[in-house]
């Protein structure tokens, strides 16, 4: 059994306030498949996102994690399984240093010292941001933010990487840096996003949502050219592929 | 909002200067904790009169601020800033308190000028040492030193949250006045009566960030329980630092110094 797989059954979810965030969606995500989830604003992502590491409960339906279902039990294990990075990295960045942020989960997990400051090393390492270790979060550009939120779910080893909106409000550079980055990973991604051009690059698969049920799922390139489904998702095709605006 | 963008960049200034390297600045945060702790209760001690006894206390300060690299014109700023504050302390006691205590020439003064003189002293030298003490150590390191001093978890955590986010709070604070006074075209706006929602409006987003920060905290394995890493390590200068400087204390406030120098002056010179 392996642990990178993502299956979503029949999944339901009504908030308390009576607003139904998700209807009947069902999907699975296969061991080292990259997957968009796009949409318009209200669509579902962020909800249905919540629901991959369990922070949110299905009203109906199911979400298995590697062939396990969500339950008290195989929490704990899943939270590890899903590295999760949210939208707003000052959200996930809450330690006095860099450090200590990115060495946060290794240490809940109960890793001897040794090992807590090596995976810190490593996972910090990787996005390239060794030099920013000891330095408080609030010093720290967007750009670098967003790369240390990345290294402190690295730490963690997940299988599967979960993000919400990568490449919001980065500069092109930093967003380039990001790309370049994220598609060197070999885990199952998972991503958000309204940048479209991001999703060509990092996904081979993407899922429509479309007030809360999914309205298409296949190769992201059949899905950006069908103009019609993406008109009535309120999406339209990504700016590489419209042609040029000058020789139009 | 000038002001409170201004204060938050004085405060990662003061934060930047704890990152520098001197003696001080390598000394446990522990020993410079304990110490200036013990020096506020000294000079907090003295009865209400104390003036001159206080002027060798001032050894303290200007000898950690010396040995610790700090652009000193900056740290006498952040000083003055609160003697406003310690005058109003004891605005009233040259009023209330007409006993005369002291004879210069013409001049007589009363207790109450003395008092408030010392309150002023007393609020520069305490005040003072906790920012030196700030600018040396690092507000986050203070927060450990405490909590392996023994203060419980439960504070230490508190006030790192607090800090951490009170860059990120102050600014979103910032931007919603700004965006107000922006609309109010240099008018009142609604006066009073807009602050109301505004702070209600921050009060629920700071709610919704805390859900999400903690949120963040849970999926990764956080369980009610904060691993620290413990690196520093109690050294000999740090015991020397500690014991030399309570010794000082202690003698100063034991025994009146600056009589017994005034003292021994006079009977060199008479």
């Amino acid at each position: 059994m392996s642990h990178h797989i993502v299956e979503v059954k029949n999944l339901q979810h009504v908030y308390a306030d009576g607003t139904i965030a998700l209807k009947d969606l069902s999907f699975t995500i296969h061991h080292g498949e990259s997957v968009a989830i796009i949409g318009a604003n209200g669509a579902g992502k962020s909800t249905l996102l919540l629901h991959l590491n369990g922070y949110l409960a299905p009203t109906v339906g199911e979400v298995r994690i590697g062939g396990f279902p969500l339950t008290q039990e195989t929490l704990p294990e899943i939270r590890r399984t899903v590295g999760m990075v949210f939208q707003d990295p000052d959200d996930q960045l809450f330690m006095p240093t860099v450090y200590e942020d990115v060495a946060f989960g290794p240490c809940n997990l109960g890793l001897p010292e040794e090992e807590v400051r090596q995976r810190a090393g490593e996972a910090l390492e990787k996005v390239g941001a060794g030099h920013l270790a000891q330095k408080p979060p609030y010093h720290l550009s967007g750009g670098e933010k967003k790369r240390v939120a990345i290294a402190t779910v690295l730490s963690m080893s997940p299988d599967i990487l979960v993000m919400d909106e990568p490449t919001n409000g980065l500069d092109p550079f930093s967003r380039r840096q990001l790309i370049g980055l994220l598609k060197d990973f070999h885990h199952t991604r998972i991503f958000t996003s309204h940048d479209l051009d991001m999703v060509i690059e990092l996904c081979e698969r993407t899922i429509v949502l479309h007030q809360g049920e999914v309205k298409a799922d296949g190769p992201t390139i059949e899905i950006f050219n069908n103009a019609q489904l993406l008109a009535e998702c309120r999406l339209e095709k990504p700016l590489s592929m419209q042609g040029c605006p000058v020789c139009r | 909002m000038r002001s409170i963008d201004g204060a938050v960049l004085d405060l990662k200034r003061l934060d930047l200067l704890a990152t520098g390297d001197s003696i001080i600045h390598r000394l446990d945060a522990r020993a410079k904790v304990v110490t200036t702790l013990f020096f506020i209760v000294m000079v907090v001690s003295y009865k209400r009169y104390a003036l001159a006894e206080l002027t060798p206390f001032l050894f303290f300060p200007v000898i950690t601020l010396a040995l610790s690299n700090l652009p000193i014109s900056y740290i006498l700023k952040k000083i003055a800033a609160i003697l406003p504050i310690a005058i109003f302390v004891g605005l009233f006691n040259p009023l209330f308190d007409r006993e005369i205590h002291a004879v210069l020439g013409p001049i007589s003064i009363s207790g109450g000028w003395i008092s408030l003189v010392s309150i002023m002293g007393r609020s520069a030298l305490t005040v003072g040492s906790a920012i030196i003490l700030i600018a040396t150590t690092g507000f986050i390191s203070i927060c450990h030193a405490l909590n392996r001093l023994g203060i419980p978890r439960v504070f230490t955590v508190q006030l790192l949250f607090l800090y951490r986010y009170i860059f990120v709070l102050t600014e979103e604070a910032a931007r919603t006045t700004r965006a107000r006074e922006l609309r109010a075209c240099g008018k009142k706006g609604l006066g009073f009566s807009s602050f109301g929602p505004l702070i209600g409006h921050l009060l629920i987003r700071t709610w919704a960030r805390a859900e999400r920060i903690h949120m963040a905290m849970v999926v990764r394995g956080f369980s009610g329980e904060f691993h620290s890493r413990q690196i520093n390590r109690f050294g000999r200068n740090d015991y020397l630092y500690v014991i030399g400087w309570s010794l000082v204390f202690i003698i100063l406030r034991s025994k009146d110094i600056t009589a017994i120098l005034g003292a021994a002056c006079t009977g060199l010179f008479s």
